[in-house]
């Protein structure tokens, strides 16, 4: 067990305190010790995205991040984004448009979704698949995903 | 009351979002890596370091004295474990020998994943190496290394055959796994009536599943004994059958529970050692067991599709008859047996039948060797063999100076057709499928230009290329039965329970089989739940597979919403005095069926019902079993109550400075018997499409001298979202008879014949036929160069 450290930081808006060992992931601290299972461990390298967050703003591979690298900074989940009205126009553009089948990739393709809309409010289909070229997805096809991120965006 | 009238109106054909999709958008979906149960102890598994090994010693002392170790356990402390897999040559851990570096030699729980990690690194193995035999045509020399020579024990001995203990199999004096040899007409005859003979070499890959979530199982014993298991499986009622057997307990003492699954595709249809090793640990500590899998861990131990070196010569005559067919085919089927080895099924299905052969022979044999082996995966066989079968469809057609689609036209079957090896074509829509996707991709015109461009200076060229593909679409006879059991019970406030065997798996199954209950009963969506996740309530299926469940467990929830239809109509004609013929269900109300006017609401009869003094529950039940046969030992018969078709035509664009292939359009008509959800079939389609463009151009588990090479998505590479076509589906609706609705099972329909498609497209590009798999830049290139040193 390596050596912990307490840290602070905002978690969906509600200040957080929590010991953190020195090796523990971002996806660690958020599945194993804060119980927030919604972003998920898909490869715990950062090829697949669906661990996928917000750090102040910008979406992150949680899984590539430090605990300890959380201290003083605002993250926000998918637990998180129900109370944004982008995230939550996202999330229903998702249901409707048949963007999701297993689900598994989902939370970090809405999070993801989410940092391309805040930085391109009206990207092209184009600028939607390479704004989710980092989130992999074995059923869809990505076709009804950039359909809903589309849909998001017209409002 | 509001409303006076409600006209009739279908869901079938609309656009209905998935009942659990809001959960899995907003991330509050558990899956099983999001489960936890108090006390749980967490699992990891030790696996070969080498290839092929006799095992001489194991010590685990150390790794038992770590504090936080509750259990380290070798085949020794579990003498009563049973072989698994489909030809029970597997033993979950093993105990003298190991074939793969898959292979679990020991398993740990402990406090946490770290400790249970360190553990394993405490655990010393000693070996003795065996020769090492990983290619498949190898495997059938007299001489090479036998993979499974001999019954072997928990003590290495013979000893336990004596006692009468049934872990070990009789070894075989061969490599031969097993053997598949069908035949129809006389192809001495066919050859004899051929103009023209083509014959080829085809090398198909490794892939596998690449489920974005990982495996993972949850085992708890009772004080009683009794086990659940949390488990990802596809095939619930099987699943509880076979944990049955290995432990030795009645069925009935294990409840399976199927938490959202995170992707399946065909890899959770067989059981795997991790599953059972989970179990042997939680009854050995007394404590539930959590097990999952890390990525790597999922790459070098799931399953792979079945990896085939085949062997096809195909005739026909000037006049463009297709004369015969003979394939000789290889199976690498890995260490131990699962579904991979039996994928010729399906195979010979699509060699005897996609097209109309008089004459055809089809000889398999799957080896052991000591590479991965291979499972079911979506097309089951069917993308391997069609990858083959329609290459010639081009190479006879050109050979004869004939357009491929008329070629195609003139072999392709009708509605009606019995087939020599017994399938029934009750409806076939595949000449539909050629016509429509080949008039939206502009087909004929654009293969003349694209050829005429092949000699060209350009460093782009473009190609078309086109390709059917028949599968299974109302079940598959392969078990006893092939039948799904419902339950549906309806409420006094009107809403409906549907408990059905079959399992969701992400498909969508759920929400088409609430939908066509939806349809019978006349109620919204928003008044269905479905039950189908505990086999402690469910009733029996046979599992998720060959894209059965929108029609078998579909025309089971249409029985049980028939019978309850029945009921209510009953029940409310003796209310009304109105006869039961004039009344329908339409918005949660009886309405007389000929005006639509309302004539009492849903819940109000059914508590009418209920709060009588003759009360009375509405809750049926029904158990479809599909019209189907079972092969006979020549592997001939109906096994299957409807047959799915499909035609796509892929335009591609080959870099010859590079090899790159980029995949630029798919035009895609599937014959689907009938669209129940649009949005989902289409998400379907659009998903095995490009899951067939990942076989095709990019995906590839490379396997050298039995070793994985690429266990990540950094090195194998699935389709990233720039990289996908532009893509046009039609949807060819032949109103199956035996189909719910109309409808046919299509799941692993539009993976099949994509990588087939490309290979045509890729030759019409440049006039290069590469005859392997995948269509990588550096394979690619190098065919191309060597192309031009021959000419």
């Amino acid at each position: 067990m390596s050596p912990a450290r307490e840290i602070e930081f905002t978690l969906n808006g509600v200040p957080t305190r929590a010991a953190v060992a020195l090796d523990m992931s971002v996806l660690a601290l958020l599945r194993d010790v804060l119980g927030l299972t919604g972003t998920k461990y898909g490869c715990g390298e950062g090829e697949c995205g669906a661990c996928t967050i917000l750090v102040d703003g910008k979406s992150v591979n949680s899984c590539l991040m430090f605990a300890v690298d959380c201290e003083g900074r605002a993250l926000t989940t998918i637990e998180g984004l129900a109370d944004d009205p982008l995230g939550a126009r996202i999330e229903r553009a998702f249901v409707e448009a048949g963007a999701v089948q297993c689900g598994f990739c989902t939370p970090g393709m809405v999070m993801q979704a989410h940092s391309l809309l805040s930085a391109n409010p009206h990207p092209t289909r184009q600028e939607i698949l390479r704004g989710i070229e980092g989130n992999l997805c074995r059923c869809t096809g990505y076709f009804k995903i950039a359909d809903a991120i589309a849909a998001a965006a017209r409002g | 009351m509001a409303v006076e009238t409600i006209a009739r109106q279908s869901l079938i054909g609309t656009r209905i979002a998935k009942l659990d999709a809001p959960d899995k958008a907003g991330g509050k979906t558990r899956y099983i890596g999001d489960l936890n149960l108090p006390g749980q102890l967490h699992a990891k598994i030790l696996r070969s370091a080498r290839v092929h090994a006799r095992i001489l010693r194991i010590d685990t002392s150390k790794a038992k004295a770590l504090p936080g170790v509750h259990a380290v356990i070798t085949a020794a402390d579990v003498p009563w474990q049973r072989p698994i897999g489909v030809a029970k040559d597997h033993l979950p851990l093993k105990t003298d020998r190991v074939r793969s570096l898959r292979d679990e030699i020991a398993a740990v729980a402990a406090d946490t994943v770290e400790i249970a990690q360190a553990a394993l690194k405490l655990i010393e193995v000693e070996y003795e190496d065996l020769p090492v035999l990983t290619d498949a045509l190898r495997a059938l020399d007299p001489d090479a290394p036998l993979i499974h020579p001999e019954p072997h024990g928990a003590d290495g001995t013979q000893e336990h055959l004596k006692t009468g203990a049934a872990i070990a199999y009789t070894g075989r004096p061969d490599n031969v796994a097993m053997t598949f040899d069908y035949e129809q007409g006389e192809v001495a005859a066919g050859e004899a009536d051929s103009d023209v003979i083509v014959e080829d070499t085809f090398r198909l890959h490794y892939v596998t599943h690449c489920c974005m979530g990982v495996s993972g199982a949850i085992a708890e014993f009772d004080p009683a004994g009794n086990l659940t298991m949390y488990s990802n499986t596809q095939v619930p009622f099987l699943h509880k059958r076979e944990f049955a057997e290995i432990l030795g307990i009645d069925p009935a003492r294990i409840r399976i529970l199927q938490p959202p699954i995170g992707g399946g595709f065909g890899s959770k249809l067989d059981i795997y050692p991790f599953e059972p090793i989970c179990v042997f640990l939680a009854r050995i500590t007394r404590r539930p067991v959590k097990l999952m899998f890390t990525r790597q861990e999922e790459f070098i131990a799931s399953p792979t599709r079945q990896p085939v070196i085949l062997t096809l010569r195909s005739g026909c005559r000037r006049d463009g008859t297709l004369t015969f067919r003979t394939v000789d085919t290889v199976h690498d089927n890995g260490a131990y047996t699962s579904w991979g080895a039996t994928t010729p099924f399906v195979m010979m299905q699509t060699v005897s039948s996609l097209y109309r052969v008089p004459h055809c022979k089809y000889r398999t044999r799957a080896v052991y060797t000591n590479n991965p082996y291979a499972g079911s995966f979506r097309g089951y066989g069917n993308l391997q063999a069609t990858f083959a079968v329609e290459a010639h469809m081009d190479r006879l057609a050109d050979a004869i100076g004939m357009d491929p689609l008329e070629f195609r036209l003139r072999n392709a079957q009708d509605p009606g057709e019995v087939t020599p090896q017994g399938m029934h074509f009750r409806t076939c829509g595949l000449k539909d499928c050629l016509r429509t996707a080949a008039a939206l991709a502009d087909y004929p015109a654009k293969r003349r230009e694209h050829a005429a461009r092949q000699a060209g200076p350009a460093r782009y060229k473009r190609g078309v290329g086109i390709a059917s593909m028949l599968h299974v679409g109302g079940g598959a006879k392969i078990y006893p039965s092939d039948g799904c059991g419902t339950i549906l019970k309806i409420d006094d406030f009107g809403s409906v329970t549907l408990i059905t065997g079959a399992s969701e798996i992400g498909q969508g199954s759920e929400t088409v089989l609430a939908q066509l209950v939806c349809e019978e009963l006349g109620l919204p969506m928003s008044s269905v739940r479905v039950i189908n996740n505990d086999t402690e309530i469910t009733p029996w299926d046979v599992g998720v597979h060959a894209s059965r469940t929108t029609f078998i467990g579909g025309n089971s929830a249409l029985g049980a919403a028939r019978k309850a239809r029945a009921k209510i109509l009953d029940a409310a004609a003796r209310h009304t005095g109105i006869a039961a013929d004039a009344l329908d269900l339409r918005e949660g109300h009886i309405v007389e069926a000929a005006t639509g006017r309302v004539v009492m609401p849903l819940a109000k009869l059914i508590r009418s019902l209920h709060f009588s003094d003759k009360a009375e529950l509405v809750m049926t039940t029904f158990y479809y079993e599909p019209p189907s046969a079972h092969q006979d030992r020549q592997f001939k018969g109906d096994v299957s109550a409807a047959y799915a078709w499909a035609t796509q035509v892929v335009e591609v664009e080959v870099d010859t400075d590079t090899g790159a292939v980029r995949l630029l359009k798919v035009c895609a008509a599937h014959d689907v018997g009938r669209v129940l959800n649009r949005l989902g079939i289409e998400g379907q389609i659009e998903g095995g499409i490009v899951m067939g463009q990942g076989y095709a151009l990019s995906e590839e588990l490379i396997v050298e001298g039995g070793v994985i090479r690429n266990p990540a998505f950094r090195d194998y590479k699935l389709v990233s979202a720039p990289e996908i076509p532009q893509i046009e589906v039609r949807f060819i609706e032949t109103m199956d008879g035996e189909g719910p609705q109309g409808a046919k099972g299509v799941g692993e329909a539009p993976a099949i014949c994509i990588a087939a498609a490309v290979a045509n497209a890729i030759h019409n590009a440049t006039g290069v036929r590469i005859t392997a798999l995948p269509f990588t830049p550096e394979k690619v290139y190098r065919a191309l160069k060597a192309a031009e040193r021959h000419s």
